[in-house]
């Protein structure tokens, strides 16, 4: 569904590559096993694809959000200084002085997942499991709205979870500015 | 110090040079010997003022540092001074333990060690980068006030490595392919996604710049070239590409390199760097002294392809003349563009646009701001002004 949705907005997307024709074969590299590429593969589609099993419940998350997060981020995601807010901002996108965070801006739940994943904590990246970034996603989710005290995600559920500006993003129109030179 | 030193006269009669070989004239010159060769030379030490700016940060992991533009010659950044943004620290890596994951959508997966891409066929070509939120500050009306702090985020290399296409060959492809995602191996493990299409054209896999191995801050020793394109898609500290059937939405385009228009929507997979240029000298920053002729210098690039014109304008916009472009003009690459200029000691200011192969002309700020808002600081291409004061201060405002 997602995937539909998408090439619909962007030509890019749609755009599938027909098998390469008759190529050099140097016979360099060798076959990555199965195993190197499990541990290495770590990328998350919206459609929920890469996602490893996993579950994890807001209670959990706030656990884990309060010992490894809040401290940047601030105790409800209203960011600290130079870190960013993680909440609020929904309906100001339109407005002098937008805010972008996950609740106002982020259009799939799987891009906070994936980014709390690679990145996150910021001194120590990489070093959640994969249970306590679904509880660390919930968390987040939950302070801004989008899901409930007693929700858990996993990975059947958190593609499914509806960000609310799904629909906010528009492939690129350029070339767009059209100038018209008063003295050419 | 066990050197021997010789005076110019013992220099003289050991030679037996005349006199008359020797340069003549009120300058000072060494009487004395001075040093031998050196493992790997630098720049003068007059030139100790040519460096990159590095802005205040909150954390060094998490920073940027900006190309001297103004003391640049030419189309080629020096690799030293080639800008920089990190995102998670620039990782120390050994090329012997370096390896690259070719898998999803293929028919062979492999890795590839750095020996491999050395013994694969190479190419060599000249392309910019350029950060997406380069000269984003113009745009919200905070100009900066010289070239390296308003376009520094901004450098050209010979980069030299394998095509990406030559590597998908080996992989071979399996219907349904679209889009990869290119993964790097620093801390935060940034990845972007990328349309096959551009992967088959133009992306190198490349461990040369400028004629040696890439330097750490630039990839070392591995990095993706995705010529044309903002900066962040030519993904550094390469280990993965994994080939799939659709984009997989990374932070770094959704959350950010995202524009947000008035409108509230925001713009998407804004990849292109579009045609922009910018005078280098005299600029902001600089100071002229007094009437006479003066060359006027700057760069233009386009992200899709050849710069076919640059012009300047000497009278605040009212006349526009065509300015010289330097050979080599190179697609994707920056292009140096000149004007002989006399002036006469009057205040003015002085502006660039350039036209690429497309026929695009480079918009006022004006322009670009009454389509795009405010708000939608990445991708600013925007025509540059310096104001040149009748004490001969270029000034950016």
């Amino acid at each position: 569904m997602n995937k539909i949705a998408l090439y619909i907005t962007c030509a890019l997307t749609a755009v599938a590559i027909a098998a390469l024709g008759q190529s050099q074969q140097y016979k360099l590299g060798r076959p990555a096993t199965p195993e190197e590429i499990r541990e290495l593969d770590i990328s998350v589609a919206p459609d929920g694809s890469g996602l490893p099993k996993g579950r994890g419940t807001v209670v959990q998350g706030q656990g884990i959000y309060e010992t490894l997060c809040a401290n940047c981020h601030g105790d409800r995601g209203q960011g600290m200084l130079q870190y960013p807010a993680l909440t609020g901002g929904q309906a100001t996108l339109k407005s002098s002085d937008p805010l972008r965070t996950v609740g106002s801006y982020w259009p799939y739940a799987t891009t906070v997942w994936d980014y709390i994943h690679r990145k996150m904590p910021y001194a120590r990246p990489g070093t959640l499991t994969p249970d306590q970034t679904y509880a660390v996603t919930a968390f987040v989710l939950y302070l801004n709205g989008i899901l409930n005290k007693e929700a858990e995600l996993n990975e059947t559920t958190l593609p499914h979870v509806k960000m609310p500006n799904r629909n906010g993003f528009v492939c690129d129109p350029r070339p767009d500015v059209r100038s018209k030179p008063k003295n050419p | 110090m066990t050197q021997t030193r010789l005076t110019r006269r013992k220099f003289l009669a050991a030679t037996g040079a005349t006199i008359g070989a020797l340069p003549i004239s009120g300058m000072n010159f060494p009487k004395d010997m001075g040093p031998g060769p050196r493992p790997y030379g630098e720049p003068s030490p007059f030139e100790q003022s040519v460096v990159r700016f590095l802005p205040k940060t909150s954390t060094p992991a998490s920073s940027y540092s900006r190309t001297p533009l103004q003391d640049m010659f030419g189309i080629i950044t020096p690799s030293g001074l080639h800008y920089e943004v990190h995102h998670s620290g620039v990782p120390e890596i050994d090329p012997q333990n370096h390896e690259v994951m070719i898998h999803g959508l293929v028919e062979r997966p492999l890795i590839f060690t750095m020996e491999d891409f050395h013994r694969l066929p190479s190419v060599s070509r000249i392309h910019f980068l350029e950060c997406a939120g380069n000269s984003g500050g113009e745009q919200i009306a905070r100009p900066a006030r010289d070239p390296q702090r308003s376009h520094g985020l901004l450098s050209c290399s010979e980069w030299t490595g394998v095509p990406l296409r030559t590597l998908l060959d080996q992989v071979g492809l399996k219907p349904g392919a679209s889009w990869m995602v290119a993964e790097g191996a620093d801390a935060g493990r940034m990845a972007r996604s990328i349309p096959l299409e551009k992967a088959l054209d133009d992306v190198l896999v490349a461990y040369g710049q400028n004629g040696e191995a890439l330097r750490p801050e630039q990839g070392y020793p591995v990095r993706l070239i995705v010529p044309g394109w903002e900066g962040n898609v030519s993904i550094k500290w390469l280990r993965r590409v994994q080939v799939v059937d659709q984009p997989y939405m990374s932070a770094y385009e959704t959350a950010h390199y995202t524009d947000l228009m008035p409108d509230g929507t925001a713009r998407q997979f804004t990849f292109v760097m579009e045609a922009k240029s910018v005078i280098t000298r005299p600029a902001g920053g600089q100071h002229l002294l007094g009437a006479g002729f003066y060359k006027i210098t700057g760069l233009a690039w386009s992200g899709r392809g050849r710069i076919t014109k640059t012009e300047v304008s000497v009278d605040s916009g009212k006349t526009w003349q065509v300015a010289q472009l330097n050979e080599p003009i190179l697609p994707k690459a920056l292009t140096r563009f000149r004007l002989p200029w006399w002036w006469d000691g009057k205040e003015t200011s002085l502006q660039s646009r350039c036209t690429d192969e497309t026929g695009y002309l480079q918009p006022t700020r004006e322009e670009l701001v009454a389509v795009r808002g405010l708000h939608a600081t990445d991708h600013y291409n925007g025509i540059k002004v310096w104001y040149v004061r009748a004490n001969g201060e270029v000034n950016h405002e």
